[in-house]
Order: structure tokens, then C-alpha cells, then sequence
């Protein structure tokens, strides 16, 4: 921590003027420096601190821009019609509202993750006091917010410190969204730099929740061997009482679980959660379940397993309650971000709310007290089990068959499916008494209930599909890794030179939200292959649950098969939405404590080392949200490329390599000074991929780094061409670019590839110590 | 047939694709091009009409017309399996982004091409792909060679059955058999 707000009171003092009765002081800051790293340029960087180090990666990777929409109607100027090169009565042009739409959308995933450390803070603040020490991997690691220490240069130290930290991070969103106003900013290429800062304090944000939340809820602290958690509706035992909570924010859960155990109904009911408050109430409480991600919200919720819901922030549906109410299961709103309408019950005396939901006089309420929802959550939970019995929505496959009949084939449905599922051709043979095809909608189904707003006849499409697949949600029996947390500073002594050097081919962050094209068996298959390589795999939020919601020949989910470290071939769920940070926090960590560069406020050149040096790859294969863009422009501004599945085109601009442009790919040698042309790599920052076979085969080809030995090299190009040649059926034809020395090609297969380079006209180059940064030079150029 | 965007909620344009009527009219329009392009995406293999898979249709359409293909995703290997070799592959983003850089000379690098055929990528990305292309390479030309209709395109099919599909694949490859 480099500074303390002094605050003095005195109640009474003589002076030579006079007695002072009751005097308050606050004396801005001393500084408290007991850390001896020098402050580097750019601590606390405002929007426009690290701007040339944007403009670095935006030069070299330039927005490709699909705006989806033609028109602007962020102002009564408008609507203005952007189409080729028209500017709206602002003077903005399409490129500019692309990338403030980006901006826009980074903003208010930076703002979502803040506030919710914001609420984390406050709340354990208030629970434990200022001065509760963070501790995050006890004496495994030392640098506990590689992060924050990056971006602010404050290193915190107790929960209090987190407070100066959020005040940063808040007071840089607020600028960031204001030059989304109509006549702030107008340049396309100002907006990305500012959207890639917003990535940035969200980073910090993210961390700032987490490490709160594990140093005072005592969650797995880096831990390798974090408890394998039973996942799916299958586990879940439903002659129990069941709570669900839906969301992000584990306050709530904390007290539902804490009430339960008090209550020494620990055992008797069962705590469930979908989305990210799921892992943390893992880590909080190893018995808790995880039911599924993000999308799955309706079918258990209709499928009246559910005896409460619990709702907390983010990624919510905002119908649930609509829902519940169908199946009879109150809701009880839990956060001030979301009061969903609901009467505001928290000074009521607990046993009043119990029986008002109980009776159904009341079908759902706010309580903003995370003590009171426990009790009122376990209470009613316990009381209405009895009376519900599970009641549910689905329909049978009998009611199915008949209701099919009355479908008029318009199409509406799949026309209004992003998945453009055949909903039609399904219901016409549903209609004739062959439910396989409906069947085999199940896991495509993304549970959105898109098709059921469209269909004139009302007819409840999603409902359908969950009962077709029926069987395969009741044997969803898997297990997922609860969330470890931060990487140990000893797992990045152990890895950071066969990560730098190449010899462990990539570290694979398989990140985000559900959103998937068809399924999660996508994401699973990936990091399996990856994992299979000796890849570092991480994992988190849903995608963490798809990763493990299959199993292998043996019947062994990936966390079972592979060890949970931070080693060549784990397999590791950091956690959930806010623990992302982690991830970022690693790379951060390698370049500190393996190449032993200062972190502190020292943005750039971290950035610099981790962009040419660390083979990091993040792929959020079903990425929907604001919070998912706001991760990605984290990663942009470090310089780590980020795939994203089919559905993420529609965040509208990619930011995108030319590897037929040999000028763009030039670095300086540190050494000398010279310039070098050291290929694309990596090729693009952000990227939509089309299929999981291109994402396999992109993920090999983006975790090659200008930095890579020559034995590093070879190993990333053999599993590149590997992919390649299964995937695509031939060898990449862009080789050239990649093999610097005769000694990058990997020995098994020289022939082939030497056909490449001559064909191409192939010349050897050097491998330099690479950098963007004309400061790293040792030597100057005479 | 229909000339609303096959996907609902996709009506956000202002300057909406030309319909192509009768597929004589894109075969006249891709004969008058100098340097066309066919960008053909990874819906290739799970189309299927009259029992055979899109990605045939396009083999033989591609061979008739010999309109160099560009493939998508993990496509390259499927027309490989079936004997085609594609004049390229690479990601669906990189040929957009290439599309709209005027100074791009080309798969062959003789010049910049003058019509982008699209076809098979999943609607929505495609759709994206072409609104990208309306905005930054605006006088640049675009045709769906799909059953749905694209408002970004410049010129698009209206919505049709699969049979109409076919029927329209099998026109235009007839015609440059007959025509060339
Ligand atoms: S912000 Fe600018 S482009 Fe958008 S509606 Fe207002 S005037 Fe038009
Ligand atoms: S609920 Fe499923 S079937 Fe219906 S529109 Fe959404 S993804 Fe398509
Ligand atoms: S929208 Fe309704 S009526 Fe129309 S095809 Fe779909 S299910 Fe049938």
C-alpha cells in the first residue's frame, strides 16, 4: 500500500487560542511505502496514459469493423443513417459508432464487474473490518495482486487498501463512458484505446472482487487440488428442499448457506446455482451443486426443481420470476442491481416474508440484507418443498404430440432462433409421433425462448426440446473443479521457462459464457486436445462447467483426467466471472517473477513481454455478454489474442493481423536495436472462429511468439501442422512466416515442410530479444 | 418468395440487397465480373438438399462457372476429400478484412476483386461479413448465393424452400456449362 487516508477526532484540546470542542480531521494521505519496488512511469494511467501502447497493438492489428446495424439513435439528432461513409449530424462515421459500441459495451462490462467488487468490499468491510488482511495462497504466493500492482502500483494489503483501488477503478469507468456522449470523442482509433483501457480497470476490478472474496470467505487459495464438485440437475437431490441462486454475486449464498448450516439443516436441503455464483458457492461450501451455465435458466426453472430462487446480479433472466411464478417457486431478489419490481421486504421481520411467500401472498420480494435471505431462503425453502412437490411446466410427450399438430409450419420459430434450429421440421414429426428430431434440438438449444415470443400459435417450443432431452438433463451427473483461485508463485517458477522458451507450447484460457453454437461438447473436446498437447489449460466461469460436463472412454470428466496445476497438461478452473483475473494475474506473474521485470505501475513493458514472449491464447467459445467483451480488451491491451465462437462476431469489430503485409510485423532486437520481421505472431488480437475445428487449429498458430527458441518453435509449429493436416486435410501454407532457422522445423516432418519454404522462397532470419518498445533497446542504433 | 432477412430481428438496414429473381440474373452479373470470388462457409457440409450435401452443389457449380473458391473455417478439407482444391482458405474474418483493404491484390495477386459470392457461413456472420463490406468497400459488389435472404448484400436471393435452392444451384451451374 503506498498511502493512508489519515482521519483523527478530538474531542476536546486547549490550544494558545482557545479549547477546541469535537474537531474532525482527514488529512488527505501519508505514505506508508514498505514496498521497495521502484514506482515505474505510468501508476494510476488515466484514459489516456497508455494510449501509444494501444495505438502500438491497434497499428498492428487493425479494426475490422461490421456494424450489424446501419443506422445511430444514441441521440434526438437522430436516427442518423451511417451507411458507406455517411456521418451523422454529430459528424460521426460508422467507424467511429463501431468502435463506440465497443467502447460502450467494454464500459459497462468493466462497470458490471467494479460494482460488484464494489459491493464485495463494502459488505466484508463492514462484516470484518478495514483491516482484514488479503491472502489469497498463504505462503505460496507473494505477489498477491499481480494486477492492481500492475495498473495502480498500490499493493494492497488488507481490505481497506481495496477501497483506494475501487476508487481508481470507478472514477476511470466514469471517464471511459462519458466519451461515449454524443461530441466527445471521434476518432475510431481513440475509442478502441479507450475501450482497451476499460479492459483494463476491469481487470483490476475482476481481481479486486476476487481476491476479497477469497481472503475473507476463506475460498481455495490457489489450490492446485481445489475439491472435485458434483455438477448437473442429476446430482442434485430432489425428495430435498432445493434453493437456487442465479447470478454472480455469492453475498446472498453466504448467507443461505451459513443460515442452513446454523440451522443444522446442513444436508437436509440442497443449495444449487447456475452461472457463476454456482462456483462460488462451491468455494465457499464444497456440498453446494452446480447445476449448469448461464442458459440453462429456463429448463430447470421449468423443469421445477427449484423450490426457491435466489437471485443475486448479472446474467440473470430478467423474466425469471415470470417463470418461477409459473412453477410456483418464490424469488427472492438479492441485489440492488436487480430488485426485478419486487417489494422492498428487508426491514420486515423475517418470519413475516416466510409466511407471505409461503402462502403465495407474495410470489417474490427484495431483501437487500444477505443474512435475512438466508434465513428467509432456507425457511420457505423447507415449508413450500412439501406443498410445491416439484411442480413443474413440462409438458408430456403425449400433450407434445397433440399440441405439435397444431403447429402451422410458418416458420417464425427458426427464424427467430439464433441457432436457426429446425424447429418446424421437429414439430412436423413431433406431430406424426417421432420426437428424435426434437430430441436432438437439446443441445444446440441455448434456452433463450426466442422461438416461443415469435410462434403465433403460442406454442411452448423451448418446453418441448427440454422434455425430448429429458433423459440426458436427469443423467447430467459430472464434476467440476471448484474455482483454486490465483496461480502460486512457485507454479510460475516451475513453468516460466518452458513457457517462454516455447518448450510448453501455449497456456489456453477457455473463458466465458454459453453462448455456444452447438453445445459445450465444443469446449470440452478443445481443452481436451489442448490438454492431451501438454497445453496449460485454464478454465472459468461456464465455460469451466461445459469443460467438464462430459466424460471420456474411462467415464472420467476433465478433472479428473488431468491435474489441476498450473503445469503442462492441467487442467484448472480458476473460478468464476471475477476470478478471470487470474488469468491475466499469471501472465502477469510470469513476466515478474520468472523474468523478474518490475510490475509495479509498469504497464507497458509487461504488456510488451507478455505480448512477444508468452504463448497465451484466450478462447470464450460461447461469449454473449458486456462483462465477456470487457475480459477480451483486457487481454487486447496486454497483447494476448482472443478467439471467440461463431455468435461472437456480432460484437461487431475484430481486430485483425495481415499476415500477407511483411511490414506490419516488424519488432526491434532489444539487443541492437534493429528491426526485425519476426511474422505473424501472433496473427490477429481478436478473431471469430467459425467451427471448433478452425478454433483448434488457430489456438496452435496463436500461441507462437517472436521469442521462441528454436527447439520452443518447433514444438508450437508441430502441433500446429498436426491441426492442420486433421482439420483442414493439408499442411499450412503459411510456414514461411514461422520458421525462422532450418532448426524451427520439427524434425518428423522436414520434408514436408522444406516443399513449403522452397516453394514460398523461404529465407532464414534471426530470433531476436523482441520488443515494441524503441526504450527496451539496450544498445542504440549509431 | 420472401425478401425479409431469413433471421428476424436482422432488419437494421437502410440500403437492402437487390433481389435476385431468377438465378439467370446472378449468372449474368457474375459472367460481366472480371475477377469474382466465391467464399464458401462451413454450412457447406450441413446443408443437404435432394440428398445431396451444399458443398457438391458448390464443387459443381465452382467447376462450371471456374469462379476460384475461397474456403472457410475447416472447409478446405472437405473440398479436398472430394477432389476440389479451393484457390484459397483461410478464416472468414481475414477475407472480409482483406475485401475491404482497396489495395488487396487479390488471391492471385493481379488486382483486387471486382464480386464477392457468399455462401453457406452461418447467417448471422455473414450476414455481419456483408454489412462490413456495404460500408467500408461500398462500391465493392456482393451476392448470396443462400436460400435466405441478405439485406447487407448487394444482390440476394430471396428466402426459398430447399427445393428452390437446388433448382436455383443447378440453373446457374447449367448455365455456365451451356453459356462458356
Ligand atoms: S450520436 Fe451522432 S450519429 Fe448518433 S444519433 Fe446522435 S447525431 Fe446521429
Ligand atoms: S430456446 Fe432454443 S430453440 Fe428456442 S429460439 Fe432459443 S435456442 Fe432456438
Ligand atoms: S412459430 Fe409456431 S406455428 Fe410457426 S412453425 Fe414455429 S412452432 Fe409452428
Amino acid at each position: 500500500m503506498t498511502s493512508k487516508n489519515v482521519h483523527m477526532k478530538i474531542g476536546e484540546m486547549k490550544t494558545s487560542t482557545g479549547l477546541v470542542k469535537n474537531l474532525e480531521l482527514s488529512i488527505g494521505k501519508i505514505v506508508d511505502d514498505s514496498w521497495t519496488e521502484p514506482m515505474g512511469p505510468t501508476p494510476m494511467p488515466s484514459i489516456s496514459t497508455l494510449r501509444d501502447w494501444d495505438m502500438k497493438l491497434l497499428n498492428k492489428y487493425k479494426p475490422f469493423y461490421m456494424p450489424d446495424c446501419d443506422l445511430c439513435c444514441l441521440c434526438t439528432f437522430g436516427k442518423c443513417d451511417l451507411t458507406a461513409g455517411k456521418r451523422g449530424a454529430c459528424g460521426l462515421d460508422i467507424a467511429a459508432q463501431s468502435s463506440r459500441i465497443v467502447l460502450i459495451a467494454a464500459s459497462i462490462g468493466a462497470a458490471t464487474h467494479t460494482a460488484h467488487a464494489r459491493h464485495m468490499v463494502d459488505h466484508l468491510i463492514e462484516k470484518y473490518g478495514r483491516n482484514f488482511p488479503l491472502d489469497v495462497g498463504g505462503l505460496n504466493i507473494k505477489v498477491e495482486a499481480p494486477v492492481t500492482r500492475l495498473v495502480t502500483g498500490i499493493r494492497p494489503e488488507n481490505l481497506g487498501d481495496l477501497d483506494e483501488v475501487l476508487e481508481y477503478c470507478e472514477t476511470q469507468i466514469t471517464h471511459c463512458l462519458s466519451a461515449a456522449h454524443t461530441g466527445q470523442e471521434g476518432s475510431n482509433l481513440d475509442f478502441e484505446s479507450k475501450a482497451f483501457h476499460a479492459g483494463r480497470i476491469d481487470q483490476v476490478g475482476m481481481e479486486v472482487a476476487d481476491i476479497a472474496q477469497v481472503s475473507a470467505l476463506d475460498f481455495p487459495k490457489a489450490d492446485p487440488e481445489a475439491p472435485l464438485i458434483e455438477m448437473g440437475i442429476g446430482t442434485v437431490d430432489t425428495s430435498k428442499p432445493v434453493i437456487m441462486c442465479i447470478g454472480h454475486n455469492v453475498v446472498p449464498s453466504v448467507g443461505i448457506i451459513d443460515y442452513m448450516k446454523e440451522s443444522k439443516l446442513d444436508g437436509k436441503m440442497e443449495v444449487v446455482g447456475l452461472c457463476c455464483t454456482a462456483f462460488d458457492n462451491t468455494r465457499y461450501y464444497d456440498r453446494a451443486k452446480i447445476v449448469g451455465p448461464i442458459s440453462w435458466q429456463l429448463r430447470f426453472v421449468r423443469g421445477g426443481f427449484a423450490d426457491v430462487v435466489v437471485l443475486d446480479e448479472q446474467c440473470i433472466r430478467t423474466d425469471i420470476f415470470n417463470e418461477a411464478e409459473r412453477v410456483r417457486a418464490p424469488v427472492i431478489a438479492a441485489s440492488e442491481k436487480n430488485c426485478m419490481g419486487f417489494k422492498n421486504r428487508t426491514n420486515d421481520p423475517a418470519d413475516e416474508i416466510v409466511a407471505d411467500l409461503v402462502s403465495g401472498k407474495a410470489t417474490g420480494v427484495l431483501i437487500l440484507d444477505p443474512e435475512k435471505v438466508g434465513e428467509v431462503a432456507v425457511k420457505v425453502a423447507k415449508q413450500i418443498a412439501p406443498i410445491r412437490k416439484k411442480y413443474r411446466v413440462l409438458p408430456t410427450i403425449e400433450e407434445i404430440i397433440a399440441l405439435a399438430k397444431t403447429c402451422r409450419q410458418c416458420n417464425l420459430c427458426q427464424r427467430s432462433c439464433p441457432q436457426d434450429l429446425q424447429i418446424p421440421a421437429a414439430l412436423k414429426a413431433a406431430a406424426e409421433g417421432n420426437l428424435a428430431p426434437l430430441t436432438d434440438l437439446y443441445e444446440s438449444c441455448i434456452g433463450c425462448g426466442r422461438c416461443e415470443e415469435a410462434c403465433p400459435v403460442k406454442l411452448q417450443i423451448h418446453s418441448y426440446i427440454v422434455k425430448a432431452g429429458e433423459k440426458f438433463m436427469i443423467e447430467e451427473t459430472n464434476f467440476c473443479r471448484s474455482g483454486r483461485g490465483a496461480v502460486q508463485d512457485v507454479e510460475i517458477r516451475n513453468v516460466g521457462s518452458p513457457i517462454v522458451l516455447g518448450e510448453i507450447p501455449g497456456i489456453l484460457a477457455v473463458v466465458g459464457c454459453s453462448n455456444y453454437p452447438k453445445g459445450g461438447k465444443d469446449v470440452y473436446d478443445i481443452c481436451r486436445e489442448f490438454a492431451s498437447r501438454r497445453y496449460i489449460v485454464v478454465t472459468s466461469g461456464c465455460s469451466a462447467m461445459s469443460a467438464g460436463s462430459y466424460k471420456n472412454s474411462e467415464g472420467k470428466t476433465l478433472y479428473e483426467e488431468f491435474p489441476g496445476g498450473f503445469e503442462a497438461g492441467g487442467v484448472l478452473n480458476v473460478g468464476s466471472c471475477v476470478a478471470n483475473s487470474h488469468i491475466a494475474g499469471a501472465a502477469i506473474k510470469v513476466a515478474n517473477i520468472f523474468a523478474k521485470r518490475n510490475l509495479r505501475g509498469n504497464y507497458e513493458e509487461i504488456a510488451d513481454y507478455i505480448h512477444n514472449r508468452l504463448g497465451a491464447v484466450g478462447l470464450a467459445w460461447g461469449a454473449y455478454s458486456q462483462k465477456a467483451a470487457s475480459i477480451a480488451a483486457g487481454f487486447w491491451s496486454l497483447g494476448v489474442p482472443v478467439l471467440v465462437g461463431p455468435h461472437g462476431s456480432k460484437y461487431r469489430r475484430m481486430l485483425l493481423g495481415r499476415a500477407d503485409k511483411p511490414e506490419n510485423w516488424e519488432v526491434y532486437d532489444a539487443r541492437t536495436g534493429d528491426k526485425v520481421n519476426v511474422g505473424p505472431a501472433p496473427e490477429h488480437l481478436f478473431q471469430t472462429v467459425e467451427t471448433p475445428q478452425e478454433a483448434m487449429v488457430q489456438i496452435a498458430k496463436l500461441c507462437i511468439r517472436p521469442n521462441d527458441t528454436w527447439k520452443g518453435r518447433s514444438i508450437k509449429l508441430s502441433h500446429y501442422i498436426d491441426l492442420h493436416k486433421r482439420h483442414y486435410g493439408c499442411m499450412p501454407q503459411d510456414l514461411h512466416l514461422f520458421v525462422r532457422t532450418m532448426a524451427d522445423v520439427p524434425m518428423t516432418m522436414k520434408d514436408e515442410v522444406t516443399k513449403i519454404l522452397e516453394a514460398k522462397g523461404w529465407k532464414e532470419t534471426v530470433i531476436p530479444d523482441p520488443t515494441l518498445l524503441p526504450r527496451m533497446i539496450r544498445k542504440k542504433k549509431e | 418468395m420472401s425478401c425479409e432477412p431469413w433471421q428476424c430481428s436482422e432488419i437494421a438496414a437502410t440500403k437492402k440487397a437487390n433481389p435476385i429473381q431468377k438465378p439467370e440474373v446472378a449468372v449474368a452479373m457474375i459472367k460481366k465480373a472480371a475477377r469474382p470470388i466465391l467464399i464458401v462457409g462451413s454450412n457447406a457440409t450441413e446443408r443437404w438438399m435432394e440428398g445431396k450435401q451444399l458443398i457438391d452443389y458448390i464443387i459443381d457449380f465452382a467447376k462450371a462457372s471456374k469462379v476460384p473458391v475461397v474456403a472457410t473455417a475447416h472447409m478446405v478439407g472437405e473440398f479436398l476429400k472430394r477432389g476440389y482444391e479451393p484457390a484459397a482458405f483461410m478464416s472468414a474474418m481475414d477475407i472480409g478484412n482483406r475485401l475491404v483493404d482497396p489495395s488487396w491484390q487479390g488471391l492471385d495477386g493481379k488486382g483486387h476483386p471486382d464480386l464477392a459470392l457468399f455462401v453457406g457461413l452461418p447467417y448471422y456472420m455473414e450476414a455481419l461479413i456483408l454489412c462490413g463490406l456495404k460500408h467500408f468497400a461500398p462500391d465493392f459488389r456482393t451476392i448470396t448465393l443462400d436460400n435466405l435472404y441478405h439485406a447487407h448484400a448487394s444482390w440476394s436471393f430471396p428466402n426459398a424452400t430447399l427445393e428452390d435452392w437446388a433448382n436455383n444451384l443447378k440453373v446457374m451451374t447449367q448455365k455456365f456449362e451451356g453459356g462458356q
